[in-house]
């Protein structure tokens, strides 16, 4: 072995090796164990999620899954006799129970909010941060200086902080309890990022494709419809990421301003527990379920979220 | 094809003044080259003309009409810059289609498809019409930038520069080239650059700015033999020409007031001294392979000329020096006749 490779400044040593594999490792352990114990939960019936010794091998079940999307009242064994067959694996199910199915959970229509909120609020968000960004980026805007620091001082406090005037405000204005007033806070909170992530992708798109375009008999909008969007969409997919995981987890708010129909999923899954004794496989089944929007939506992502994360990282 | 009229225009950036009162004409199916150091002005003149600024005062005409408050888009000229001139997520080809799918313009996709394959040909880069632009080395790019200028048959050809970021051999590859596009298109052509080969081979005339002023605006063989002073005979020639004080060698016939003399190559005589007596000593003599420059030391100055591959002057050698018709500059720079 020659003494270069051994004191390469590029390659790592095998020691250095071993010490960033050993951190990562129990890095991932300690971020994934709970999400496992969740998934496991929503599989588990409700005798095996509380026994203790907690159970790793147990007889899966989709019991939760049945919980969650679905109520249920307390019958007698007689009326459950009398019955005819089960209509199917949920129906058997809950039988076993002393229980029958009395229609459909909100957990569906709960989800469904959560999506509309969560995406129109992310829309909103990077659409005007692209447009502000790129107005910023490109014009004389008078006070740019002191007007970006002003959109960045609304992310001083925690959002919660302001909970209480915007509770009253929303009564007066009729916005509670709305998906439109939900999609209009999460766009407030998210706009002033969404500006500054963008203003410094967008300012690393030199001005000349504009101008060339310009030239070449395209107006500005035009101009950065052809040319400065297909080049930012990096920094868009990263900040909509950024955006959609605020809007999606947010439990604050929701839980103070939404508690019927614009309810989101946040909020409601912990009303599970107080139905008919602590469901902590229901809980967990909507858990999982709630996991899987954003799962998808930053595995789609992927490329594009490591490159706005290194951002800024490296300058040519 | 048109001609262009920039009239008393003036542009400031803040405190500095980029471009001052420049007046310029170019004529229909002319090439005319801004030469001039960074931060002369060339740049702000194209994009003037272009559209991409406003002057602070005077007009601009482009074929008659006054443009000066008219958008890019209304000029109908073409840019090519001098970097980032592709568009990084597009094809070969739809960077060269991009002017012509503009909505200003309502061609048929296959008339675009006809022009582009016409001027990919023309830039030669009809092969590589499919690639990623990212995917081209540097000469295609700059080729491609240029094609897409040409695909439009704008009033007025505006270039920044298109060559400066390529390699020594690809620069005179396109020179030619361009050269030949040009004159084979009819086409005016407003070139800019601090390149004194590139202006002196390309250009019908030379326009020499300095910090915004258009110092002198002539033929290349009028730029570089009846320079108007100082400043412009030393952006001309290679190597650079020899300024030295009046004086310091035989200088007769040397007009009254003349404080600078320039000296080029063809300006000098020098012959290894007879007697033991020189003018100045030969301080080496550079081998270059294609020329030889020879280094000599007059007094406190030193002279660089070309000279002969088989000259027999050695390093030490004594000369005797003679100006044969040399320029003379009086003491505010100007040439004195």
């Amino acid at each position: 072995m020659s003494l270069t490779s051994a004191h390469s400044v590029v390659a790592p040593s095998a020691n250095s090796k071993l010490v960033a594999g050993t951190i990562i490792v129990a890095y991932a352990l300690i971020s994934i164990v709970p999400l496992l114990w969740i998934f496991a939960t929503s599989f588990k019936t409700p005798p095996d999620s509380i026994a203790y010794p907690p159970k790793i091998v147990f007889q899966p079940s989709i019991e939760g899954y049945c919980n969650l999307f679905t109520t249920r009242t307390r019958q007698t064994p007689e009326y459950i006799n009398s019955l005819g067959p089960a209509t199917g694996f949920c129906d058997e199910t809950v039988r076993k129970r002393n229980m029958v199915i009395a229609g459909p959970s909100n957990f569906l229509p709960r989800f469904v909010n959560s999506l509309i909120i969560a995406f129109g609020s992310t829309f909103c968000a990077v659409f005007l941060g692209t447009l502000s960004a790129y107005g910023f980026s490109r014009f004389k805007v008078p006070l740019a200086d002191d007007l970006l620091f002003f959109i960045l001082s609304t992310r001083f406090m925690p959002p919660i902080a302001v909970a209480i005037p915007i509770y009253l405000m929303y009564r007066e204005l009729g916005l509670s309890d709305t998906a439109l007033g939900m999609i209009l806070l999460y766009t407030a909170v998210n706009v002033s990022l969404a500006v500054w992530l963008l203003k410094g992708f967008i300012d690393e798109i030199p001005r000349e494709y504009e101008e060339a375009a310009m030239i070449d008999g395209y107006t500005r909008l035009q101009a950065f419809w052809r040319t400065v969007l297909p080049q930012a969409t990096t920094g868009i997919a990263a900040t909509a990421i950024f955006c959609l995981i605020f809007a999606w987890n947010e439990y604050a708010f929701a839980a103070l301003l939404t508690s019927g129909s614009a309810q989101t999923a946040p909020p409601f899954i912990p009303t599970i527990i107080g139905e008919g004794g602590q469901d902590w496989p229901a809980v967990a089944a909507g858990t999982t379920i709630f996991l899987v929007p954003i799962l998808v939506f930053t595995i789609l992502l992927r490329k594009q979220l490591l490159r706005g994360i290194t951002f800024g990282a490296v300058r040519k | 094809m048109a001609d262009v009229h920039i009239k008393g225009v003036s542009k400031s950036f803040g405190e500095t003044v980029a471009v001052d009162n420049l007046d310029l004409q170019i004529k229909d199916g002319e090439f005319v080259v801004l030469l001039g150091p960074t931060g002369a002005g060339k740049t702000t003149t194209l994009r003037l003309v272009a559209g991409l600024e406003r002057p602070d005062s005077g007009t601009i005409h482009i074929a008659g009409r006054d443009a000066t408050v008219l958008s890019p888009a209304e000029r109908d000229t073409a840019f090519v810059f001098q970097q980032y001139s592709l568009y990084p997520h597009l094809s070969v080809f739809d960077n060269l289609a991009f002017p012509l799918r503009s909505p200003a313009r309502k061609l048929s996709e296959d008339a675009v498809r006809r022009r582009v394959e016409e001027v990919a040909r023309l830039v030669r880069i009809h092969h590589k019409l499919d690639n990623r632009s990212t995917k081209l080395s540097g000469g295609e790019m700059q080729r491609v930038a240029i094609g897409r200028a040409l695909v439009r048959k704008p009033s007025i050809y505006l270039m920044d520069e298109p060559l400066s970021s390529l390699d020594a051999k690809l620069r005179a590859d396109l020179r030619l080239e361009l050269k030949r596009i040009q004159s084979e298109l009819g086409a005016t052509m407003l070139y800019v650059t601090h390149d004194q080969i590139e202006a002196m081979t390309m250009a019908d005339r030379i326009g020499i700015l300095s910090e915004g002023e258009l110092v002198q605006i002539g033929t290349p063989r009028a730029i570089y033999s009846e320079p108007a002073n100082l400043h412009v005979a030393a952006r001309l020639g290679q190597p650079a020409i020899n300024l030295l004080p009046a004086g310091l060698l035989p200088d007769g016939g040397a007009p009254t007031g003349t404080r600078t003399i320039g000296a080029r190559t063809e300006h000098l005589s020098i012959e290894k001294a007879a007697n033991g007596h020189g003018d100045g000593v030969v301080d080496w003599v550079e081998h270059l392979g294609d020329q030889n420059h020879l280094h000599v030391t007059v007094g406190p100055k030193k002279l660089v000329t070309l000279t002969d591959p088989d000259t027999p002057l050695e390093r030490g050698d004594l000369v005797t020096i003679r100006y044969r018709m040399p320029l003379y500059f009086g003491s505010d720079g100007q040439r004195l006749t």
